[in-house]
């Protein structure tokens, strides 16, 4: 156990501890480390939120029923409270504490960047994703109405440069617990690492204009060594690789029309 | 011009003697009568009622459209609408529902009203510019009209209208513009209601009226008008910018010619994390009025519920980036820290609600059902908004509809707030009643209908449903979720159409109201329902934060005068 767990499980242990048993609250388990760090934060704060807001909630309540009106009398007017009030301050002050230890934790872990095995450049365009594998000679265009596939290994660190050629796109994959903005103009990098083999669907999250509900894209995670096969059977000529990743959005092919992209910012 | 910012005498009875006030209503307007006088009148109240009917009527047209958006996801694949009209439908749904609805509601149309009796002023601080900041507002809400007629549509990229989707190359055509011009005239209109509301506050309270003893929804109004004029000039700001790059070819916010397109979203969301302040605190003063009243107890901890706002208001100016995490270009921890952080001063105030009516005697009227619905449906947005604060957290549920689900408890809190507000205040402003077994069966449709709406969406949210998806063809296993929050929608309708109904019933057969129907506090309650001209024939000694009540209870010591006076007030209660 690493100390930076054991920290967390100092924080909300007796939550974490039973984090397993614990019902997932809606969210997704995560198919990566730091998913599945996020999925066990995400039940630690719903565990918190029903305690509390379950306790407010029936506060609320039995103040409405329990003190209905029964008479014309004048209750006492009572105004303050203040040893009262002061734990209802403090208390929440520490809850909040507590909720931000844990996070710190888990988000150190889901941004951080190990040193990876696998590389791939993404570029969203509107309204596509083009996946390049630098070195590899591979590269995978898709939009609107044909999903691209990015094939990844699993078990291993996979980093991901992230693009935009037009306006902002959102790199979103819910069964990772993961989202990134795609900008352009600025590049985005991050890491994870896929534990069970599977097909993962992506979507575009921000709202990037006419077809933004159709800009899927598929993560199929599969065995390292499937993983170099299916490298070799599509890596391209190096010239081909070359033209195939500069080539700008509109030359992918299509069954929607298209905007052709107007602008192609150079990104840096 | 100059008497109507006269202070109000002093603490005696007859401000402007007696009856010979109907006569110094009338000399003061030989001018212009009819429509022309209500053109041109600079009545706070007269401002103010024009402020709320055009924004609750802006209401009704965005939420007409919000059930367009509703039913048009009933099934993955509808094709009840193109994918350009839904882009144009929650766009203006949005930004109506934000830049025309929530906001001008709150800080123009009942604080309008409200806060220059609330303080025993005749008006507020400068007629003539609060004028102006009403027909700003109403420029801005036709302008936004208009867009719906432009060629090409109105906008279509969000209500938050992230660069460089906004570009010209982008967002071509006039409907754009008209939105850019829709929100400059309102968030000038905002920013001269801010500079209002805080003149007002400061300089026009009646003798006896210190900070201290103002009502919670006045205090609620000064801190909203400060962050109003801390962060309305900023978006302002940002749209000159972006209407330059659309027209002037400035690249502010494009890459192309050495733009920063990520600035837009610093500075839009500057302005629109204390905007969500600027929107909720309002709604927090109302309740804070409603639940005593109807309690019959006095504000539980006063001063910490001051402090509250203030520590909200605080807080709110540096949370800005909690929109931002998934940007990958801000420091998380500093806004998360500062983002969780808000839910003390918030969980202070629901406790202090709660407080209030602890052992009480609980009235359920149609405004305190309404109140306590407030209480219950804001809790629900604040906890799912603590999920939001922590970063690896909002990374999967950002623009999911999780976010959806999260800000409309948040916002149908609001508007349930709202309506606590009507029925209560709707009396002094008509000096009729609303009726109540209609304004109940409002209640229970609004407050039923909002959670079976919301409920859903946070568990398609999960389930990983991005916002803003006209279909959703790859994922037919949301499809019963989005219909159950469709029924909750169209409840919602139905609420509105019976409120629809009861404004009138109650006008075909009025209730007359009276000066004081609830046994108030403040001292709004103490003057005429309708208010005359100049607002107060007289005024009430004002020894607590409810000179009003004081007035009516000559038997028990104002508060904060005897230090048992709870005791004291026990006793005679018994008696
Ligand atoms: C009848 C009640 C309402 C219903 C049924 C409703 C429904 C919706 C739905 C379904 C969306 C998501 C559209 C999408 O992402 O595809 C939405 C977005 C939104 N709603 Fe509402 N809403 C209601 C009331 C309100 C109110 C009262 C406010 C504010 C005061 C509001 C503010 C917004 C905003 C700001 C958005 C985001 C628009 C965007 O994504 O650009 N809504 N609404
Ligand atoms: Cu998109
Ligand atoms: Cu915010």
């Amino acid at each position: 156990m690493t100390s930076r767990r054991a920290a967390l499980l100092a924080v909300i242990a007796p939550l974490v501890l039973a984090g397993c048993q614990l019902p997932t609250f809606g969210a997704n388990h995560g198919a990566t480390k730091g998913g599945t760090e996020s999925f066990k934060l995400w039940q630690g704060f719903s565990v918190t939120a029903i305690i509390i807001g379950g306790f407010t909630f029936l506060l609320i309540l039995w103040a409405a029923f329990r003190y209905r009106r029964r008479g014309d009398s004048i209750p006492r007017q009572t105004q303050y409270n203040i040893p009262l009030e002061l734990i209802y301050t403090i208390i929440p002050i520490l809850v909040v504490i507590g909720l931000f230890a844990a996070t710190v934790v888990v988000e150190n872990q889901v941004v951080s960047n190990p040193t990876p095995n696998a590389t791939v450049d993404v570029t969203a365009f509107q309204w596509g994703w083009k996946f390049v594998y630098p070195g590899q000679n591979v590269v995978v265009v898709g939009q609107t109405t044909q999903d691209p596939t990015m094939v990844l290994p699993v078990g291993e660190n996979v980093r991901i440069d992230l693009r935009s050629s037009d306006v902002v796109h959102g790199f979103y994959v819910p069964k990772l617990n993961f989202s990134r903005f795609a900008q352009p103009g600025l590049l985005n990098v991050f890491t994870f690492n896929i534990d069970q083999p599977g097909i993962y669907t992506g979507q575009c999250s921000q709202l990037c204009g006419l077809y933004h509900s159709l800009m899927y894209f598929q993560i199929k995670a599969v065995s390292p060594a499937a993983y170099q096969s299916w490298l070799s059977a599509n890596a391209l000529s190096p010239a081909q690789a070359a033209a195939a990743a500069a080539a700008t959005a509109s030359q992918a092919s299509s069954g929607i029309p298209v905007k052709p992209a107007q602008t192609n910012y150079g990104v840096k | 011009m100059t008497d109507l910012i006269e202070r109000p005498g002093t603490e005696s009875f007859d401000h402007h003697g007696g009856h010979d006030e109907v006569h110094h209503d009338n000399h003061d307007h030989h001018g212009p009568s009819g429509l022309l006088k209500w053109l041109t009148s600079t009545d706070h109240k007269v401002i103010g009622i024009n402020y709320t009917v055009t924004s609750v009527l802006m209401m009704v047209l965005g939420g007409a459209l919000a059930e367009v958006i509703r039913a048009q996801l009933v099934s993955p694949t509808s094709t009840l609408v193109s994918f350009a009209q839904y882009n144009q439908l929650f766009t203006m749904h949005g930004s109506i529902m934000i830049y025309l609805f929530a906001g001008p509601f709150a800080f123009a149309g009942l604080a309008n009203y409200l806060v220059p009796l609330q303080v025993g002023a005749p008006d507020m601080a400068f007629p003539r510019l609060n004028a102006l900041s009403y027909w700003l507002y109403l420029g801005g809400t036709i302008s936004m009209l208009l867009s719906f007629f432009a060629t090409g549509g109105p906008a279509a990229f969000g209500w938050v209208g992230y660069a460089p989707l906004t570009s010209a190359v982008n967002a071509p055509g006039v409907g754009p513009d008209l939105w850019i011009g829709a929100l400059m005239l309102t968030g000038f209109s905002a920013i001269f209601s801010g500079v209002n509301l805080v003149a007002t506050i400061f300089y026009l309270r009646a003798p006896g009226m210190t900070l201290f003893r103002m009502p919670i929804f006045t205090w609620n109004m000064l801190v909203t008008g400060i962050l109003i004029l801390l962060a309305f000039p900023v978006l302002t700001a940002a749209l000159v910018m972006l209407y330059c790059d659309r027209h002037f070819g400035t690249h502010i916010f494009e890459v192309q010619g050495g733009g920063v397109p990520l600035l837009w979203q610093h500075m839009f969301w500057f302005w629109g994390h204390p905007e969500v302040y600027i929107l909720a605190l309002p709604f927090f003063g109302m309740v804070s009025e409603v639940i005593p009243v109807f309690s019959k107890k006095p504000m539980f901890g006063y001063k910490g519920m001051v402090f509250a706002t203030l520590t909200i208001a605080a807080l709110s100016l540096g949370v800005w980036a909690h929109h931002m995490f998934t940007t990958g270009a801000v420091l998380l921890p500093f806004f998360s820290i500062m983002s969780l952080l808000i839910a003390v001063p918030t969980g202070i105030k629901i406790f202090n609600w709660i407080g209030t009516m602890w052992k009480g005697q609980v009235e359920y009227t149609s405004a305190m059902l309404f109140a306590v619905g407030f209480v219950i449906t804001f809790l629900i947005g604040g906890i799912t908004g603590i999920y939001l604060a922590s970063p690896p957290l909002d990374f999967f549920t950002h623009d999911t509809y999780f976010v959806v689900a999260h800000f409309h408890s948040v916002v149908m809190a609001l508007v349930i707030g709202a309506m606590a507000g009507i029925y209560f205040w709707g009396p002094k402003i008509t000096g009729y009643k609303l009726h109540e077994g209609w304004g109940k069966a409002q209640f229970w449709t609004l407050f039923i209908g909002t959670q079976l709406f919301t409920f859903p969406l946070y568990w398609v949210g999960l389930k990983g449903m991005p916002r803003r998806m006209a279909v959703y063809p790859n994922n037919p296993s949301w499809q019963a979720l989005n219909q159950w929050a469709t029924v909750g929608a169209i409840l919602i309708g139905i609420s509105t159409l019976l409120f629809v109904i009861n404004v009138l019933v109650s006008w075909r057969k009025p209730i007359p109201a009276g000066d004081n129907p609830w046994d108030a506090n403040s001292l709004e309650w103490f003057t005429t329902s309708p208010p005359p001209h100049h607002n107060f024939l007289s005024l009430p000694k004002i020894r607590s934060e409810r000179p009003t009540w004081d007035y009516n209870h000559p038997d028990y010591p104002a508060l904060g005068h005897g230090k048992h006076a709870g005791a004291e007030t026990q006793e005679k209660a018994n008696a």
